[in-house]
């Protein structure tokens, strides 16, 4: 009974919200006032249903955080399979595969779009060195993709330099960037950070803006090459089934560079970062190198990630790389989990490949992506994927661990 | 013996406050060395002082690490002082809760160390017997703590004793010569202050370290340390052995009020 007067009340008071937008509208043409009572009883009822759910939500998500709390381990069956690693490398195989093949069974629209998912996997991983392992809040990734796109473009515009010789070059002037953003903000942590690389990222964006002269300024760059292959002229769709396999290479060793990092001496030194500066210099890590380090090994993906970008597209104008991109690379981050390799491909397939190929419903996107990003805080707020440290495994026979079982 | 660290007349003034005036100390080579004081002596802030986690306004602090020469180390940064082989634990624990506990003392191999970043994409075979070195190093550290059965668990799911213990292995880890303990026994109960003084003397006679600690724990203070420094107000008041500081007319009026001593 209780029930059903909260969520009475609920709906009185969307509907009481909702009034003047829903309801109320003005026929200007025959100035009348139109009563639409009938949106006023969908939101009622819609209201009144939703509230329910949103109870049984939250009370769902309190009794699995009371488990948690009380020091028991839930594996789940989930859990079990991804530590099975036959299970995980087919799989892994499996997707590898399903990579290889598919430019080749759907049109290049298609090719297109996976060519766009994995660059922002790429650009997620980098800023995921970054935010997730390091503990870095940055919001300024566009920033460095555009220096990788358009490093190519202007060494292909001024020198002739092709596609090949830009891909390193890309990476070491968005690293360099990086390096250099890293010594002012060397302080700075947390939200003071997040808008020094804001400001930088605004900085960059109004530079390529207004350096007409060298840059083109806002209508940016065309024409720029796509990657040779060979010296054999390929079509538009042979040349976007190409760039596709070479960003699909990029992506892979993305994956591979980044979690090799992230278990390594310097990428415990990055974790240290982020879990306590002092203890971290006091345990002889040097915070001055490893900041930089870090920003350096983030932002290189973003430039390499940049060349493909403007190989791919063939023309970059400033207008690509606005804020709004820096908060999707980090909402990629943060959606799918700090930290986590899986979790940011998962995240960048749920925010790219999603408003894609749910076009239709292209007006509401961005309330879609509001309203998800809200219960993602409220229910999942470790990512979709949380971050897992690396278990390391001693021979120890004599050792009984802590929950009474024998070491594995 | 030689003195491993040489502090003279260091001061330190935050603004117009001096949180330190012209503290004088002496650790010798194997020597167990207490700091005292009531709250906001200035103790903390003296170990920062020598950690060069703050850099004193006045003074010098050198540090003859084992094997090397006399180096002055104010003003240098935090880092090289532990690689020189001054290591710390924190008053208030400052551990890498999120991450194991294993790692957290493997962070503190990093100074003793050396693959870069080309080393961690590439993995060679050097790269990977220096981290089956740092794997094998840290368990064993944790072994000598009595933490190896927590290896797997998070930092910040350890019992709060343990804690203390994990922070003692990590600052171990870095291979000091000389170990500064803030406050390891706060927060225990007996029979931990207990085994504490035991592995207090363990560390310091098996690994040949000299250590400096700050306690508030006076029956601990007193049967573990060979000579005690007492701070009350930033100033240094006293200096001697156990008995000597336990008689002191100065330290018993600042310990216990005016009246006491009356």
């Amino acid at each position: 009974m209780n029930e059903l007067r909260k969520s009475f009340l609920v709906s009185l008071w969307f509907m009481f919200l909702t009034f003047p937008i829903m309801v109320i509208r003005v026929n200007t043409v025959e100035k009348i006032v139109v009563w639409r009572w009938e949106n006023m009883a969908m939101i009622g009822i819609g209201s009144f249903v939703l509230s329910f759910v949103w109870r049984w939500a939250i009370r769902r998500k309190e009794a699995s955080d009371a488990v948690a709390a009380s020091g028991q381990k839930k594996t789940g069956r989930m859990a079990e399979l991804a530590e099975n690693p036959s299970l995980t490398n087919s799989l892994k195989a499996l997707f590898l595969v399903g990579f290889l093949v598919t430019p080749w069974l759907v049109t290049t629209y298609q090719t297109n779009i996976l060519i766009s998912f994995l660059l922002y996997v790429v650009l997620g991983l980098g800023l995921n060195v970054i935010v997730g392992v390091a503990g870095l809040l940055f919001l300024g990734h566009a920033a460095f993709y555009a220096i990788g796109a358009y490093s190519y473009a202007l060494l292909n515009q001024y020198f002739g330099l092709g596609f090949w010789f830009a891909l390193p070059l890309g990476g070491v002037f968005a690293a360099l960037a990086g390096i250099a953003l890293a010594f002012p903000v060397l302080r700075l942590r947390g939200d003071y950070l997040a808008i020094v690389t804001l400001g930088f990222g605004e900085i960059v964006r109004l530079l390529l803006e207004n350096l007409s002269d060298i840059t083109g300024g806002p209508s940016g760059i065309s024409n720029i090459p796509r990657p040779g292959f060979f010296d054999i002229k390929l079509s538009v769709a042979d040349a976007n089934i190409y760039i596709y396999y070479i960003v699909l290479a990029l992506a892979i060793i993305t994956i591979i560079a980044v979690s090799r990092l992230k278990d390594s001496r310097i990428g415990r030194a990055l974790q240290a970062l982020r879990e306590d500066e002092v203890a971290c210099e006091a345990m002889g890590i040097d915070r001055v190198g490893v900041k930089v380090m870090a920003f350096g090994l983030g932002t290189a993906w973003a430039g390499f990630a940049g060349v493909i970008f403007a190989a791919k597209t063939t023309f970059i104008n400033p207008a690509s790389f606005t804020f709004f991109e820096s908060a999707i690379i980090l909402s990629i981050v943060v959606l799918g989990g700090m930290g986590s390799n899986l979790g940011v491909i998962l995240g960048s397939a749920f925010l790219v490949l999603l408003p894609e190929y749910l076009r239709a419903f292209s007006e509401y996107r961005m309330i879609m992506f509001a309203t998800a990003m809200v219960l993602m805080m409220v229910f999942r707020p470790q990512g979709l994927i949380p971050a897992k440290g690396r278990t390391y495994t001693v021979d120890d026979p004599d050792l009984v661990t802590a929950d009474g079982g024998a070491n594995k | 013996m030689k003195p491993v660290l040489d502090v003279t007349a260091v001061s330190m003034n935050f603004g117009g406050l001096r949180a330190l005036n012209e503290v004088q100390l002496e650790v010798r080579s194997g020597e167990i060395v207490a700091l005292i004081g009531p709250n906001g002596a200035g103790k903390t802030t003296f170990f920062n002082c020598i950690t060069s986690i703050y850099t004193p306004t006045e003074g010098e602090v050198w540090f003859t690490p084992r094997g090397g020469a006399r180096t002055k180390v104010n003003g240098i940064k935090p880092n090289l002082v532990t690689a020189l082989g001054m290591a710390r634990t924190f008053q208030n624990i400052r551990l890498f809760k999120n991450m194991s506990v294993l790692e957290n003392v493997m962070i503190a191999r990093h100074c003793r160390t050396k693959s870069g970043i080309l080393g961690a994409l590439l993995r060679s075979p050097a790269v990977r017997r220096e981290e089956k070195e740092i794997v094998d190093r840290s368990y064993e550290l944790l072994k000598y703590m009595g933490l190896n059965k927590f290896y797997k668990e998070l930092a910040c799911n350890l019992p709060y004793g343990a804690q203390r213990r994990l922070e003692i292995a990590r600052a171990l880890a870095t291979e000091p010569t000389l170990l500064l303990l803030d406050e390891p026994a706060a927060g225990m109960n007996p029979q931990e202050t207990e085994s504490l003084k035991h592995m207090v003397f363990k560390i310091r006679d098996e690994m040949d370290m000299a250590i400096l600690l700050i306690e508030h724990d006076m029956s601990m203070v007193m049967s573990i340390s060979e000579r005690i420094y007492v701070m009350e107000y930033g100033c240094l008041i006293a200096s001697g052995t156990p008995t000597e500081i336990s008689s002191d007319p100065r330290v018993i009026k600042a310990y216990l009020g005016e009246e006491a001593h009356a």
